[in-house]
């Protein structure tokens, strides 16, 4: 079971340019530092695809053996494990997330 | 079962024994913390690595004493 989890996540963050395992979902984020990184997104103007993890324990714990990262949110971007919520509010305070968004050529309407 | 903010302290600091540390319990339950590490350790390190850094010295603890946890880390 375990096992298509971890198939699926390199799937996913392989074929989507920006993917947030998250609890809870980008119009109904279920917890405040999911919710944190959802709004940055949106205020990037980035499209995502966003993963609830509460909908199945066994997705939940290979989000976690996949990044080796124990708690959530975590964003990827183009296949690239970025972190969690305090790593991307660093980020897009100092401007780096927006600069690696642009190099990583990740479209953001400008 | 939560951790108090002290146990929390003196378990960051064995793993980083030079560091400063700043802990707050930012909802006063005793489960949410946000914990700014300062440490010589940290240098050339990148956030993630730092962080998993911090997240090793914790082990356990993430699985089910902590539930929400605030990382900072700066080099010193």
């Amino acid at each position: 079971m375990a096992q298509d989890w971890l198939k699926q996540i390199d799937q996913d963050v392989k074929q989507y340019d920006v993917v947030l395992y998250m609890k809870g979902s980008q119009e109904a984020p279920m917890c405040g530092f999911s919710g944190f990184v959802v709004q940055v997104l949106k205020k990037l103007g980035v499209s995502f695809k966003d993963v609830n993890v509460l909908m199945d324990s066994d997705l939940r714990q290979a989000v976690k053996d996949y990044s080796k990262w124990p708690t959530l949110p975590q964003l990827y971007i183009k296949g690239e494990f970025i972190g969690g919520a305090d790593i991307v509010r660093d980020m897009y305070q100092s401007g780096e997330l927006q600069d690696l968004l642009k190099q990583k050529g990740v479209g953001t309407p400008s | 079962m939560a951790i108090t903010g002290t146990e929390l302290k003196a378990l960051l600091q064995s793993a980083f024994v030079d560091a400063d540390i700043i802990i707050e319990d930012t909802q006063g339950d005793n489960n949410h913390y946000g914990v700014h590490i300062k440490s010589s350790l940290f240098k050339g390190k990148s956030r993630l690595e730092q962080h998993k850094m911090v997240y090793a010295a914790l082990g356990d603890l993430m699985q089910d004493r902590l539930h929400a946890l605030s990382l900072k880390t700066s080099e010193k």
